[in-house]
C-alpha cells in the first residue's frame, strides 16, 4: 500500500482523554514487565514503543510526541537497573519523529502504519544502541536480521495496538 | 523571534534530549552501590508491582485449581517414576555422603572454615525489567521482610542472581526487590569448574548467554563439566551449582571462551529462594558414621508379616511396653508413606519402638528414645541434613525432607527367611541386620511376589554392621 502525502490542513488531529493518556502507557509498561515472565518469546515486543508511536501519530504534535515518548521511556527505564534516560532519549526521538511524520503522511491505513512501525523500531534501536554504547559503556551487539525481524513482529502487533488506540482517540 | 517560533519544536527537542543526556552522564559518573534508590524508580515500581502481584495471584490461583484439582492426568505414572527416581537417588546419596564425609574430615584436619546457608526466604517472581538489555526480575519480598542488597538468590536447580535494589523501607512503598540475573552483562559471579578446579568469573553477555571468563587458554575444559560457585565473590556460598559447560572455544587474548548453560531456568522463574543468612563454621567430620548402601537398603527392607500363632502374639503383647522391646509391626495407617514421624516416640514406654518409628529418616528430631533403646529403632542418625527446615538448602545437597518412605519394597527370600527365624518382636531388626551382611546387589533383587511390608528400622550403626 502506498503512503500518500497530504497537506497539514487535510490531516485530522486527535486527542486522548486524561485517563487514557495515563492508563494506556502504564498498562503497556506493566504488560511489558509481566507478560515475558510467562511467555519469554514476547520479549521481542516493545509495547511502550508502540504506544508512543500510536499516540504521536494520532496527536500529530511534535511537542506532545516528544514529551509522551520521553515520559514513557523514563518510566520504562525506571524498571531496569540501568541509568535512567536510555529509553527516555530513544523514545523522545521516536515520539518527535513519529508525530512530525504524522503531519505529512497519512498514517490511518494499516500499510502505512506497518512500515512506519518498522522504521521507528529500527530508529529506536539505533538510538538506544548509540546511547548505551557511547554514553553508558554497555557492551551491545547489533544484528540486522534480529532487528528487522523484531521490527516486523512489532509492526504486526502495532497494527492491533493502533486499532485499539483508534477506539479511544477523540477528534479535536 | 521568528526563528525561535519557526524552530520551536526542534529547539524543545534538543533541549529535552540535552537534559536527558546530561542526567544520564551524571548518573553514569555517580553510579555506586551506596547510592539511594531514585524516586522515579520507586514511583515506577509502586505503579507497576501491585498489578503484577494481583495478576500473579490470580494466575497462580487459577493454575493451582486446575493443576491440583482438575488436571491430574498422568499423575500416577509420574508418581511411580518419581518413586523409582528417589530409590536410585538414595543409592547415589550413599556415595555422595561418603565423599562428603571424607571431605569434611580433610577440611577439619586442615582447619578449613566452611560456609553454609543457614536461612533462606522463599519469594515469588512477579515481574521483569521489561528490557532485554536489563536482565533483572522483581520478587515480592523486600525491605520489610528483611531482604538486603547483595543477598544471593537461588533456586533448587542453581543460582539465579543477587538482590540489587530493595524497596519497602518506607511504609508507603511496596515491599519488593529487584534481582540482577547472572546472565546480565553487568553481573559477575566467582565460579569454579567442578572437575578441573579452574576458577573464573561468570558473566552475562548482551545476548543473554552466560560465559566463564578468565580461564587460561592452555587449560582443558571438557564440554558438559559442571560449574559451581567458588565463594570468591562474597555473595554466593561456595559449591552451589551454576550450570554446565556447553561450548569451549579460543577467546580473546590468553583466555578461553567458555559458554555455560545456567542450571536454573532464568527465563522461566516463578519461585526463588533468597539466602538471608550464610554462616561460617569450622569444618567438622560428621559425628554419625556415613550411611552405607546396606543401611539404606535395610531401611527399605520390609519386615515379614508375623505369623499369627497365639504364642507369638502372646509374646508381642507381653513384651510391648518393656524396655528394649520392639512393638509388633502391626498394620498402621502411618506406615505407608507417612512422613510425619514426629509422634513416633511420643507414646509408649522407654525403649519401645512403636510401629511408626520404623519410618526412616524423615526429619524427625524430637522424641529421642532412651539410651537403653535399641539403636535399630533410631531412625535419624545417619542421614545428613535430616531435619533441615523447609525452605532451607541442605549443605551437602542431599534432600532432607519430604522423601516418601518406601512402603512397597520387596524382599529377597533369604532375608525374609532369616528374618522369620527370629521372634516376631525382633523381625525388623533381624531383617535389617541380615541385610547388612549381604551384598547390596543381592538384597535389591526383587522377589517374585511383593510382600506387604513395613519399613524396617535402621540397624545399629557400628556394632552390628559388617564391613563390606
Amino acid at each position: 500500500m502506498a503512503i500518500t502525502y497530504t497537506s497539514g490542513e487535510q490531516v485530522e488531529v486527535y486527542r486522548f482523554s486524561l485517563p487514557a493518556t495515563i492508563l494506556i502507557p502504564l498498562t503497556a509498561i506493566f504488560l511489558q514487565a509481566w507478560l515475558p515472565l510467562r511467555f519469554p518469546i514476547l520479549k521481542i515486543f516493545d509495547l511502550p514503543l508502540l504506544v508512543t508511536i500510536g499516540f504521536a501519530t494520532a496527536r500529530r504534535s511534535p511537542l506532545a510526541g516528544l514529551f509522551t515518548g520521553g515520559l514513557i521511556g523514563i518510566l520504562q527505564d525506571a524498571l531496569t537497573h540501568q541509568p535512567i534516560g536510555l529509553y527516555g532519549i530513544s523514545k523522545t526521538v521516536v515520539g518527535f519523529g513519529a508525530s512530525s511524520l504524522g503531519i505529512k503522511v497519512d498514517v490511518e491505513n494499516p500499510g502505512a502504519r506497518f512500515l512506519l512501525t518498522i522504521l521507528f523500531y529500527v530508529v529506536h534501536e539505533i538510538a538506544f544502541f548509540i546511547i548505551a554504547r557511547g554514553l553508558v559503556g554497555l557492551h551491545m551487539e547489533w544484528s540486522w536480521p534480529h532487528e528487522i525481524s523484531s521490527g516486523v513482529a512489532n509492526a504486526v502487533l502495532g497494527i492491533l495496538v493502533y486499532a485499539l488506540l483508534d477506539r479511544v482517540k477523540q477528534r479535536t | 523571534m521568528d526563528v525561535l517560533g519557526r524552530y520551536r519544536n526542534l529547539i524543545v527537542l534538543v533541549t529535552v534530549l540535552f537534559a536527558q543526556v546530561l542526567g544520564l552522564a551524571v548518573q553514569v559518573k555517580r553510579t555506586s552501590d551506596s547510592e539511594p534508590t531514585r524516586l522515579i524508580r520507586v514511583w515506577a515500581v509502586g505503579a507497576v508491582t501491585p498489578f503484577e502481584e494481583g495478576l500473579h495471584w490470580l494466575q497462580t490461583s487459577t493454575s493451582g485449581v486446575w493443576h491440583n484439582y482438575l488436571y491430574l492426568r498422568g499423575v500416577r505414572a509420574e508418581n511411580r517414576d518419581l518413586k523409582q527416581q528417589i530409590q536410585q537417588m538414595r543409592l547415589e546419596q550413599v556415595r555422595v555422603s561418603q565423599d562428603a564425609e571424607q571431605a569434611h574430615r580433610l577440611q577439619a584436619l586442615l582447619e578449613f572454615k566452611e560456609q553454609f546457608i543457614s536461612q533462606t526466604m522463599a519469594a515469588q517472581v512477579i515481574g521483569w525489567s521489561g528490557s532485554e538489555q536489563s536482565r533483572s526480575i522483581y520478587i515480592d519480598k523486600g525491605a520489610r521482610e528483611g531482604i538486603k542488597p547483595d543477598m544471593a538468590v537461588i533456586t533448587r536447580d542453581g543460582i539465579v542472581g543477587k538482590v540489587l535494589q530493595v524497596f519497602g523501607s518506607n511504609p508507603l512503598e511496596r515491599s519488593v526487590s529487584q534481582v540482577l540475573l547472572i546472565n546480565d552483562q553487568t553481573s559477575g559471579v566467582g565460579a569454579i569448574l567442578d572437575q578441573a578446579r579452574l576458577q573464573g568469573i561468570l558473566r552475562g553477555t548482551p545476548s543473554g548467554d552466560v560465559v566463564l571468563e578468565k580461564v587460561m587458554s592452555d587449560e582443558t575444559v571438557p564440554v558438559g563439566e559442571l560449574v559451581l560457585t567458588s565463594g570468591g565473590d562474597g555473595i554466593f556460598p561456595k559449591g552451589l551449582p551454576v550450570g554446565k559447560v556447553t561450548k569451549v572455544s579460543p577467546g580473546s587474548e590468553l583466555f578461553l571462551n567458555i559458554r555455560v548453560r545456567p542450571a536454573a531456568q532464568l527465563s522461566r522463574l516463578e519461585e526463588v529462594l533468597v539466602v538471608t543468612r550464610i554462616d561460617e563454621r569450622q569444618a567438622q567430620p560428621e559425628q554419625a558414621g556415613p550411611m552405607r548402601a546396606v543401611d539404606i537398603l535395610a531401611e527399605r527392607l520390609p519386615t515379614v508379616p508375623p505369623k499369627q500363632d497365639p504364642a507369638t502374639q502372646g509374646v508381642d503383647k507381653t513384651s510391648a511396653g518393656q524396655p528394649g522391646a520392639a512393638a509388633p509391626p502391626a498394620p498402621s495407617p502411618q506406615m505407608a508413606g507417612d512422613v510425619k514421624p514426629k509422634s513416633a516416640y511420643a507414646a509408649g514406654a522407654p525403649g519401645t519402638v512403636t510401629p511408626n518409628a520404623a519410618v526412616p529418616n524423615k526429619g524427625a528430631t524430637s522424641g529421642a528414645p532412651s539410651p537403653n533403646a535399641p539403636k535399630a529403632g533410631t531412625p535419624q542418625g545417619a542421614v545428613p541434613n535430616a531435619g533441615v527446615p523447609s525452605g532451607g538448602v541442605a549443605r551437602a545437597g542431599i534432600p532432607s525432607a519430604g522423601v516418601p518412605s518406601v512402603a512397597t519394597a520387596v524382599v529377597k527370600k533369604s532375608a525374609a527367611s532369616a528374618a522369620s527365624s527370629v521372634s516376631a518382636t525382633g523381625i525388623g531388626l533381624a531383617a535389617a541386620t541380615t541385610a547388612t551382611t549381604q551384598p547390596a546387589t543381592a538384597v535389591t533383587k526383587p522377589a517374585p511376589k511383593p510382600v506387604k511390608s513395613t519399613v524396617a528400622p535402621k540397624p545399629q550403626p557400628a556394632a552390628q554392621d559388617t564391613p563390606q
